[in-house]
């Protein structure tokens, strides 16, 4: 992460999903399709393809029971539909738990961390105070530095105040982390906000909590709602805080719980395979849903 | 209302910085404090001054890490950042022109798809297609007659690591992509049809047009891929725990199990130590690199 000024996200990026580019839509060109095209095409899909075997191979053997994967091997379809390596994965974790448990504290921490990026940005990017330069690179370490650093003192500190153990102390962590580049691209996005709609509000005697309220989060609304998605997305897929900080059953997240678990010796194959699916299947549901909010917020994040 | 009691704004950083200076700054000058002791986590620091220092400079478990770290950023940085651009350019210029953009949009969802995983989780997937036995992979081999290629990948110290790459490049490969290709929409077509019209090839275009009009971006790409290669965890700690021997373990990793296995908590804090102060030379190196390449091409314009 740079401390360069990133400009606001919906200025620079077109809407995703449709044509990559509406300026030459070429319906003359798109007839000529030469041998070389087809080719690239080709290519192209076999490179996704390659990408996407993963995701099907566990599929299809997270339906399969022992007995058949041996006699069949990894690469043929089920001979019958067989539940119970989900079921044993299921009831084993109390995935249900662990399901609310990573929603909890992804929702906490997404909402948490919008607020005080908001807070910090509004003062950085609208307020313009002294020394910001510096501000959002202080606030930045907490994005750059490896999470290793903060393990030992901040397992002492929060088993000083009775946290450890609780998911308070996870979102409380990645509460600070998410918004140090929340902070960072706010900041910018803020710093380009119309003026006159500022003092506007300043003349019809908004007081400053209200203009932060009433005008500024209302028109970055857009950037927010990517940055919330964000946060909930990076949030659930982390690892090695939450596996430090959640040690019982009942406080740990899906990823934890599925790793955890792979040591154990009763963990057939097939049922490995089902902890995985079911350890990915919530984030690919919640990619497909917001898959054009998160590309949109991917690159506005990364385009200075 | 700019200009008016602007010091007032500071009261809106008040929580932020509050928790920032909690969860981070103070961690970070008690891990500092740390490495100059002798921990292990029951009685109290003892000061040691330089000890953990000096060993960690002989320590040749620590430089393997390093080492590693370097093939991380291979696996993470270099091989991504590069299909990454061809294949950005490829659904970009090609596909999405000739095929149409919905075609171009699909294989990008794809390519992005590892990357909404849990790295834990991707790590698990693949490891299970990596087992020796039985596994996916192996299994292959053998139905296409290569048996003689079959291998323990993560139990070998010869093939562990390279299989740790190959899943990084499998989770990293659609963040380049996304972004590059969201960055090719800048570039105006115009470029293309006045290169193609003088005789251009596609790679000359690709090379003297679109490689030099994405350069911000690239070089975003790299310098935050290279730290988070550099603090890379999830995936070794899942797939191998730095094994077999030492020959997949990384900086991040090796802090993680002398703070938590061996209870080293002094060292572990330095190795943690001397990983921060890489990442944050290199990454001021890249910005000022950047900079300065930034003002050498206003300046030549």
């Amino acid at each position: 992460m740079t401390a360069q000024p990133t400009t606001a996200p919906g200025t620079l990026v077109p809407a995703q999903g449709g044509p990559p580019r509406e300026r030459t839509p070429a319906p003359r060109r798109r007839a000529r399709r030469t041998v070389g095209d087809w080719a690239t095409l080709a290519l192209a899909v076999a490179v996704g393809a390659l990408i996407a075997v993963p995701f099907l191979l566990i599929l299809v053997n997270s339906f399969k029971s022992p007995a058949d994967y041996s006699t069949g091997g990894p690469l043929s379809l089920p001979s019958a539909l067989y539940t119970d390596g989900i079921v044993a994965f299921w009831e084993r974790v109390d995935f249900p738990q662990k399901l609310w448990n990573s929603f909890v504290i992804s929702g906490l921490v997404a909402v948490f961390a919008v607020t005080l990026s908001v807070l910090n940005a509004f003062a950085l990017g609208i307020g313009r105070i002294k020394g910001r330069t510096w501000v959002v690179l202080l606030i930045l370490l907490a994005n750059m530095l490896p999470q290793e650093v903060l393990l030992y003192p901040l397992y002492f500190m929060f088993k000083e105040v009775g946290l450890y153990n609780s998911i308070w102390s996870v979102v409380i962590i990645f509460t600070v982390i998410q918004s140090a580049f929340g902070t960072y691209l706010l900041a910018s996005v803020y710093g380009t906000f119309p003026k006159e709609m500022l003092e506007a509000a300043a003349l019809d005697g908004a007081s400053r909590l209200q203009i932060l309220l009433r005008v500024v989060v209302p028109i970055s609304r857009p950037t927010l709602s990517v940055l919330l998605i964000f946060f909930f997305i990076w949030t659930w897929n982390e690892f090695l805080i939450p596996l430090t900080f959640l040690v019982s059953n009942d406080v740990q997240t899906v990823p934890v719980a599925v790793t955890v678990l792979q040591g154990d010796r009763l963990m057939d194959v097939t049922t490995t395979s089902a902890s995985a699916l079911l350890g990915l299947l919530p984030t690919l549901v919640f990619f497909l849903v917001f898959q054009r909010t998160l590309t949109r917020g991917i690159t506005a994040g990364a385009v200075k | 209302m700019p200009g008016q009691r602007r010091h007032t704004y500071w009261v809106y950083l008040v929580p932020g910085l509050a928790l920032l200076t909690l969860v981070v700054l103070v961690p970070l000058v008690w891990n500092v404090y740390l490495t100059f002791t002798s921990y292990r986590g029951i009685r109290p620091p003892e000061f040691v001054g330089l000890d953990n220092w000096v060993e960690l400079a002989g320590d040749t478990v620590f430089w393997t890490s390093f080492r590693n770290s370097v093939a991380m950023v291979v696996a993470m940085v270099v091989v991504p950042t590069g299909l990454g651009l061809v294949l950005a350019a490829m659904l970009f210029d090609l596909v999405g022109k000739k095929f149409g953009g919905r075609v171009a949009s699909f294989l990008r969802a794809t390519y992005y798809l590892p990357q909404i995983l849990p790295g834990v989780i991707a790590a698990i997937v693949i490891g299970w297609i990596l087992r020796p036995q039985n596994g996916a992979l192996n299994t292959v081999l053998g139905a296409v007659g290569l048996d003689a290629l079959q291998a323990n990948w993560l139990g070998d110290p010869r093939t562990a690591l390279p299989s740790i790459m190959v899943v990084l490049v499998w989770v990293q490969i659609g963040y380049p992509v996304v972004i590059f290709m969201a960055a090719l929409q800048r570039v105006d077509p115009e470029l293309y049809e006045a290169a193609e019209l003088d005789g251009a090839g596609w790679f000359q275009r690709f090379r003297a047009i679109t490689v030099s009009i994405i350069r911000p971006e690239i070089f975003v790409v790299v310098l935050t891929c290279a730290i988070a290669a550099l603090k890379v965890f999830g995936p070794v700690y899942a797939l191998t725990g730095g094994g077999p021997g030492t020959s997949t373990i990384v900086p991040a990793y090796y802090a993680y199990s002398e703070f938590f296995q061996s209870q080293q908590v002094g060292y572990g804090a330095t190795i943690a130590t001397a990983l921060t102060v890489v990442i944050a030379v290199l990454a001021v190196a890249f910005v000022l690199v950047q900079a300065r390449l930034e003002r050498a091409e206003e300046q030549g314009r």
